[in-house]
């Protein structure tokens, strides 16, 4: 069963494809990892999705609805969430607001309760806030609440990250280089909890990875993309073993065989 | 080995020397833009220092304390006379303008500089007493190294005591004034002052006053602080009550001791305090920096000037009560509609935008084609006091009671908001609007609400505006107000309620009382808004360090605390 599927997708910047005639398929309740060298349209298809570009061409269906053209506050409403590259908190708010953040949209009690501090709003707020501390609780950051988020250590930031788009209870969630910048432990801890995102919530994972160990050992499908162009899918050992991605990530001289001098 | 010590020493003089010469600038700037001689007139003790010669000193001691550049452990000799080199060389420029403006006629070109100033500078010697700049100078500046050196939190209850000084001195004719009448007033007055101002005797005693007590109170915080966290939940609940009771009890009486002049001084500060409190949500919680805020300000005013006014434009003679919410509805509207436009612009592109929107609104009510409305030029008059169960709202005194109300009620609307998740929003949006969205906020939404609700706020001051000079006229809703209502939330502090109310005090209040400062008025604007930003970029009552030390007391970050305190938000909303 697909989650999320794209067909045809082109985004141009000027004279520059990004992303050309992309076709895409997740599969609910998968890992899937998109690689591909730098510039070769990873992140562009990640804004596509959420709805911050608009692709010129093609269309993509997130749970059976068509998403295109929707806003991006819209599509995170039907249940994609995301990461981003260079960790973007929002760092002069505490831990646990930058989760309430999250939750926003899913809160219904009209803001003017607010002023009279009725028993709903109190009410709304005190389970939001269990429900953030339960959050930071399964990402391992139990105590930083009050913390501003800039004050975390680097992993910490990438973990509430992921927290905050959990928050939006997503059914896709989208990770841009969750490992980048962290040390091999790190690593294996951010794989396996990758993993439970998947068995125990039950969420799909899309994500965009440039560290070969992590996308061979967790991802059920991998999807390679250079220049804006789908060159290979399949198992991450079939597209280790594709001529076309050895070639896309080493050059052709490579395959032609002997190192150039 | 002695060369290069005495290199290294040379090299720090010159330095020391440098940093005096840039203060002796700022000192010069002073003089030759006429504050010095306009300030003199002030007496903070009289015949002993007055505030033009205090502006002088300011600048030596600063010289001295900046070039001192004591470490700890190392000796004191070497940052002393720093200290003083730095504070003769700040002296030697008022000196050197003391020779050349007695020899030579400066006043072509500067307007100020006149023999009046050149005689407060040397204490009345003319060219003879051109050294006592420089020689004060350097003593001055041996006092701010040894400030450096002994800076330890120990020298703040004397800060204090100097400070109380200060204000007593110069605001001594609203003293006096207010001492005026009744036995106890009238000893305290003999006490401290003289005809002409605070006696130095008087002096002594504000100091030695001020000083214990902020010494006493440095001591006790700690204690009455604990006391308070280890007391029950209800009695903590009524010590609120009657620290709460307290202050209304202060505000009720405050304008009956304050007399007229400080009432409407104290009316205007919470005007500006309600515009700033409004603009705040905008620029503070929000993020979208508004430069038009003065639109809200006028439609408040004309609306309420039109529902209520019984002279030629007046509409439907309704009584303020019922005025004043239509007007915060017309504001609530009118902050929509303008925000409609400018929502997908950002940053500086939106200051530029919402500019237009105050200058709009004043050209529209100038207007020929809206003069059978608005009275162009000409204004609405005729607008009556309030009236409550026959009570008037006649003059600055009562209307005092309304402006406090009102900012009571913002500052409490606000608060909440700004502790819900319409202010988590608002905040994240400040953060990051590319994230807040990817994380299904509605940007539209919060974002009109912000404005909406900005609005609001600036249309009930706009309102009381009205009221309180019983005419509105469009010359009122100059640009300036926007800048002074953004001016006051950057100095109190972004985002922070009680930084506006500081903000307010210092920079409505302050010019009001010191009449001297009004002709300086946007040079100390500018001067305070760079300094600011230099020295202290969050502010005088910054937001988020009020907040986090709500919490030092049981969270100290570092440690695993169990997360079982309240959270960064019901702590503050409390």
């Amino acid at each position: 069963m697909a989650i999320l599927a794209s067909h045809g997708l082109t985004k141009r910047f000027g004279g520059l494809v990004a992303l050309n005639r992309l076709e895409i398929t997740v599969a609910e309740r998968s890992i899937h990892s998109i690689i591909g060298p730098n510039g070769a349209g990873k992140t562009t298809y990640f804004n596509c999705i959420t709805g911050f570009y608009r692709a010129d061409e093609g269309e993509t269906h997130f749970a059976e609805r068509a998403i295109d053209g929707m806003t991006p506050d819209k599509i995170a409403h039907l249940g994609i969430a995301r990461t981003y590259q260079n960790i973007r908190l929002f760092s002069n708010m505490t831990v646990l607001e930058n989760i309430l953040v999250g939750m926003h949209y899913r809160l219904r009690v009209p803001w003017i309760t607010a002023v009279f501090r009725t028993p709903a709003m109190l009410a709304e707020e005190e389970s939001a806030t269990a429900e953030a501390r339960e959050l930071l609780g399964f990402v391992g950051l139990t105590g930083r609440g009050d913390w501003l988020a800039k004050n975390l250590p680097y992993g910490e930031q990438r973990r509430l990250e992921v927290a905050r788009a959990l928050a939006t209870r997503p059914r896709l969630l989208l990770l841009d280089e969750p490992t980048a910048g962290m040390n091999p432990r790190e690593t294996i801890e951010m794989m396996g909890f990758i993993r439970r995102l998947r068995d125990e919530l039950g969420i799909t994972v899309l994500l965009i990875e440039h560290q070969m160990r992590v996308v061979m050992g967790i991802s059920e499908l991998v999807t390679v993309l250079d220049f804006g162009t789908k060159i290979s899918e399949g198992t991450p050992g079939e597209v280790q073993a594709d001529p076309r991605v050895i070639e896309a990530y080493l050059g052709t001289r490579k395959i032609a065989g002997g190192l150039p001098h | 080995m002695a060369d290069s010590l005495r290199a290294g020493g040379g090299g720090r003089l010159a330095e020391a020397a440098r940093v005096g010469l840039i203060w002796g600038l700022i000192a010069l700037f002073f003089a030759i833009v006429g504050m010095v001689e306009a300030f003199a007139g002030r007496q903070i003790v009289v015949g002993v220092v007055s505030l033009g010669v205090a502006l002088v000193a300011v600048t030596g001691l600063s010289a001295g304390y900046r070039a001192s550049r004591w470490q700890k452990g190392s000796p004191i000799g070497p940052p002393l006379l720093r200290g003083a080199v730095a504070g003769a060389a700040s002296g030697l420029v008022v000196s050197l303008l003391v020779v050349a403006g007695t020899g030579v006629n400066l006043r072509a070109m500067f307007v100020s500089a006149s023999p009046e100033l050149f005689g407060i500078l040397s204490m009345g010697r003319g060219m003879a007493g051109a050294y006592i700049p420089t020689v004060g100078g350097a003593v001055l500046g041996l006092a701010g190294a040894a400030v450096s050196i002994l800076a330890s939190p120990r020298l703040r209850p004397l800060a204090t005591g100097l400070a109380a000084v200060l204000a007593v001195g110069v605001f001594q004719e609203l003293l006096q004034l207010l001492l005026a009448e009744g036995a106890v007033q009238s000893a305290v007055r003999a006490l401290l002052f003289e005809s002409e101002g605070l006696s130095p005797r008087g002096a002594a005693v504000v100091l030695a006053v001020g000083w214990t007590l902020a010494a006493v109170w440095r001591r006790r915080r700690e204690g009455a602080r604990d006391w308070y966290l280890t007391q029950g939940a209800s009695r903590q609940r009524s010590i609120r009550l009657v620290a709460y009771l307290m202050i209304i009890a202060g505000v009720i009486v405050l304008p009956h001791f304050a007399g007229l002049f400080l009432s409407q001084v104290l009316v205007l500060v919470g005007l500006f305090a309600l515009l700033g409190l409004g603009l705040n949500v905008v620029v503070g919680f929000a993020g979208l920096l508004d430069l038009g805020y003065v639109a809200f300000f006028a439609i408040g005013a004309y609306a309420v000037g039109l529902l209520t006014s019984v002279g030629e434009h007046g509409l439907l003679h309704l009584s303020f009560w019922v005025a004043a919410p239509i007007a915060m509805v017309v504001s609530l509207i009118a902050g929509v509609l303008l925000g409609i436009p400018v929502l997908r612009i950002r940053g500086d592109y939106l200051a530029i935008a919402t500019l237009g929107f105050g200058e709009i609104i004043r050209v529209l009510v100038l207007s020929d084609f809206l003069r059978p409305w608005l009275g162009g030029s000409q204004g609405v008059l005729a607008i009556p006091r309030p009236m409550i169960l026959g009570y008037e709202f006649a003059g600055p005194e009562q209307l005092f009671y309304l402006v406090v109300a009102s900012c009571a009620l913002v500052v409490v609307v606000a608060g909440r908001l700004r502790d819900s998740r319409l202010g988590r929003a608002w905040m994240a949006v400040r953060e990051d609007e590319d994230v807040a969205e990817a994380m299904g906020i509605n940007l539209v939404n919060i974002k009109l609400l912000a404005f909406g609700i900005g609005a609001t706020f600036g249309g009930i001051s706009g309102a009381i505006f009205a009221v309180m000079l019983g005419s509105v006229f469009p010359h009122s809703f100059q640009l300036l107000i926007s800048i002074n209502a953004l001016a006051l939330i950057i100095v109190g502090g972004m985002g922070s309620m009680p930084g506006v109310i500081v903000g307010s005090l210092v920079l409505v209040g302050l010019p009001e009382l010191l009449r001297e400062f009004a002709e300086f008025r946007f040079l100390v604007y500018g001067a305070a808004l760079v300094v600011m930003m230099q020295v202290r970029p969050e502010g005088l009552w910054p937001a988020a360090a009020l907040r986090r030390e709500l919490h030092e007391a049981n969270h100290v970050p570092g440690l695993l605390a169990p997360d079982g305190d309240g959270t960064g938000q019901q702590g503050a909303g409390a």
